[in-house]
């Protein structure tokens, strides 16, 4: 069986051109970039040149640039950074759609620092989309840092980061984003765009797992997270994960390559997908705003299914997706991003996410069009609610859920 | 991924009974479409009291399709006294076993035969008479009791597991572990959590200040120092050292061995001791 992928927000495949780079770093080339002799010291030559294609597709300097493990890495070492280079403020900016390296890291400052940290989720539109005034109106003097994704992984859909970077650097305020799903999906001049931190991981652009990148502005004042040797001066100890920073500097290569594919052929099938699936698929509704949005992503409610079920069925098939539902989420109830947009519980339950990659094809786009409609169908046939005059509804039942 | 048996996937991908029955002689609904999964499960039963066809629908998960398909098979030609005895373990059993988070799945199997058999019995169902304890998702104390009693929960994390309560805003959690107690003829309440941590700032402060008072202070002042509280933020205890120990090369040792050891003895063992600029 041959198997669709269109879960690349989750991770991508590693292009073959990334292997092929790494492979000798893997036997030959095995030297520590910090030794002295020349058979390290040129794996440390590679280790710089990798650091130059990274800066280049975001328009930074390479000594902005330090490699972490992992996006959430990237994202812990920023936030804790900021509020140990000011102490004395205790506000922290966020928003109620922050992947879980962000949310839960917020959440948790308190136990972290010793300290009471006053946290500030911003809410957002029904269309997922940021409230810019009330964004204002949230800064105040004792706000050390403000942690904004670029892009969300459920839905795509897209921050005004420029101008909320401006609006936190017009204030003196540390700005930080974390832009996993956006690097290598959309245009990223840091040049034009005052950010402090940027967060971003290898593997959701065609790189290997285990290598991320923290973008830290120069003059930022920053505070290492990870402390040992002299590595990436002084910034983040320990031994260069050579390999895969070699991988990450070709996989930046290549996406700054097909930025432009990115944005009209993956866009095209993306689309073709989506107006497909919600023109043949009664009672499905996008969720996200239609145009703010990656290229790559589509997030669409099915209601009156379960998530759960419809990625199973899609299993069966190969077609690998995902779902914010209960059943998924790891809890009893939708994904926080579902519920913070306010969608309906009685679609809440049956999303399903699907995302794309330069990979993939219009035959796989058809293959997933004649696949998924009948599926919906069948577990509708079966749902009590789908055909019932009390949609939503059964007798008897007082469930007040909180995602209603 | 969630770990299936063979025999849940095989009533999910092929459910048995999917559907209505016109003129049922029992009907049973519980859940809803915000609580994430609901069945409706639809009996016609015979003139001997006998269960002659069950069908259902249901909106969920797999392991929800799967439980409500198997129930539909285990109860078709059973009486109904017979079928009343059905539990959610039997339904688990049955498909070789469900995920632990998943066992809620075989307790709505349950409810719905219960509603569906009072339904045609004309009775009240005796389980929604209960307190509601868990507001989310609806769930009454004696549901709690009786999943507690007949799957042996040992915590809460599985009473949520079971029947769904505690699972949405949390709110119900002390009372879920007071039914748990209560269930399990725990009459002595559970230790209460003495980890200092649940200190309020205020209580805090004023252990800080009488120990300051009651021991650091005469200490001091014995060798001609003093010590003066300025501030308590979290866990850090700002002070100032006064007289001699305030130009003395030893006081940062002092302050450390000496004065933290103690806070952190007799008040809080996390509090750290810094002195103020």
């Amino acid at each position: 069986m041959n198997t669709v992928y269109m879960d690349n927000n989750a991770t991508t495949r590693v292009a073959p051109e990334v292997v092929e780079v790494m492979l000798p770093y893997y036997s030959e080339l095995y030297g520590n970039p910090s030794s002295m002799h020349t058979f390290g010291g040129q794996v440390g030559r590679v280790v710089e040149e990798a650091r130059g294609k990274i800066a280049s597709l975001l328009g930074a300097r390479p000594d902005e640039i330090i490699f972490t493990s992992c996006g959430t890495e990237s994202d812990s070492t920023a936030i804790l950074s900021a509020l140990q280079s000011f102490p004395e403020k205790r506000h922290i900016v966020t928003t109620r759609v922050e992947h879980p390296a962000v949310k839960n890291l917020c959440e948790s400052l308190d136990k972290l620092t010793g300290h009471k940290h006053r946290i500030t989720q911003l809410p957002v539109n029904s269309d997922g989309t940021l409230d810019l005034a009330l964004y204002e109106e949230s800064l105040g003097d004792e706000t050390a840092i403000v942690s904004a994704m670029w892009a969300n992984n459920e839905t795509g859909v897209i921050f005004p980061i420029k101008e909320m970077a401006r609006i936190a650097k017009s204030r003196g305020i540390l700005f930080h984003t974390d832009a996993v799903q956006a690097v290598g999906k959309i245009p990223i001049d840091l040049s034009q765009v005052p950010i402090d931190f940027l967060s971003l991981s290898g593997h959701k652009l065609h790189a290997p797992k285990g290598i991320g990148v923290l973008y830290v502005r120069k003059g930022t004042p920053f505070v290492p997270f990870i402390i040992g040797g002299h590595q990436e001066h002084g910034r983040r100890g320990g031994t260069e994960n050579v390999a895969s920073i070699v991988g990450l500097g070709k996989a930046c290569e290549l996406a700054a390559r097909q930025m432009h594919a990115e944005n009209t052929k993956v866009k095209t099938l993306r689309d073709k997908l989506e107006n497909g699936l919600l023109a043949t698929i009664p009672s499905s509704l996008l969720n996200g705003h239609k145009t703010m949005r990656l290229p790559n992503t589509t997030n669409i409610s099915f209601e009156y299914v379960e998530g759960e079920a419809i990625l199973l069925h899609l299993d069966r098939f190969g077609i690998c997706a995902s779902s914010g539902s209960a059943c998924t989420s790891g809890s009893l109830e939708p994904s926080h991003v579902m519920r913070a947009m306010g969608v309906p519980f009685t679609a809440a339950h049956g999303s399903i996410r699907l995302s794309l990659s330069v990979y993939n094809t219009e035959a796989e786009v058809d293959f997933v069009l004649e696949k998924l409609p009948p599926i919906i169908a069948q577990l509708r046939e079966m749902s009590p609610f789908w055909k019932s005059e009390h949609r939503g509804k059964t007798g008897g039942s007082q469930c007040k859920c909180s995602c209603s | 991924m969630w770990e299936y048996t063979d025999k849940v996937r095989d009533h999910f991908m092929n459910p048995r009974n999917v559907g209505e029955i016109a003129n049922a002689d029992g009907v049973g609904e519980v859940g809803s479409l915000a609580c994430g999964d609901a069945l409706k499960l639809f009996l016609k039963v015979d003139d001997n009291d006998r269960i002659v066809e069950a069908k259902f629908q249901t909106f969920g998960c797999a392991s929800a399709i799967a439980s409500s398909s198997a129930l539909t098979e285990m109860i078709t030609g059973l009486p109904l006294d017979e079928a009343a005895k059905v539990t959610n373990q039997d339904i688990a059993e049955y498909l070789g076993g469900l995920p632990k988070e998943k066992m809620h799945c075989s307790v709505m199997g349950r409810e719905a035969l219960e509603a569906a058999i009072a339904n045609y019995r004309g009775i009240p169902l005796p389980m929604a008479e209960g307190e509601v304890v868990c507001e989310c998702f609806g769930v009454t104390d004696l549901e709690v009791k009786r999943a507690i009693e007949e799957n042996k929960l040992q915590s809460v994390e599985e009473i949520t597991n079971f029947t769904k309560a505690g699972g949405g805003c949390g709110k119900c959690l002390p009372r879920l572990e007071e039914i748990l107690r209560e269930a399990r003829h725990e009459t002595k309440p559970l230790i209460l959590d003495q980890r200092p941590g649940r200190l309020t700032t205020l209580q805090k402060i004023k252990r800080i200040e009488e120990l300051l008072e009651r021991e650091v202070r005469p200490a001091l002042r014995k060798d001609g120092g003093d010590i003066e509280l300025i501030d308590v933020d979290g866990d850090y205890v700002i002070v100032s050292l006064r007289g001699a120990c305030g130009t003395c090369k030893k006081s940062q040792t002092t302050l450390k061995e000496y004065v933290e050891k103690k806070l952190r003895e007799q008040v809080l063992d996390t509090l750290i001791v810094e002195e103020g600029k």
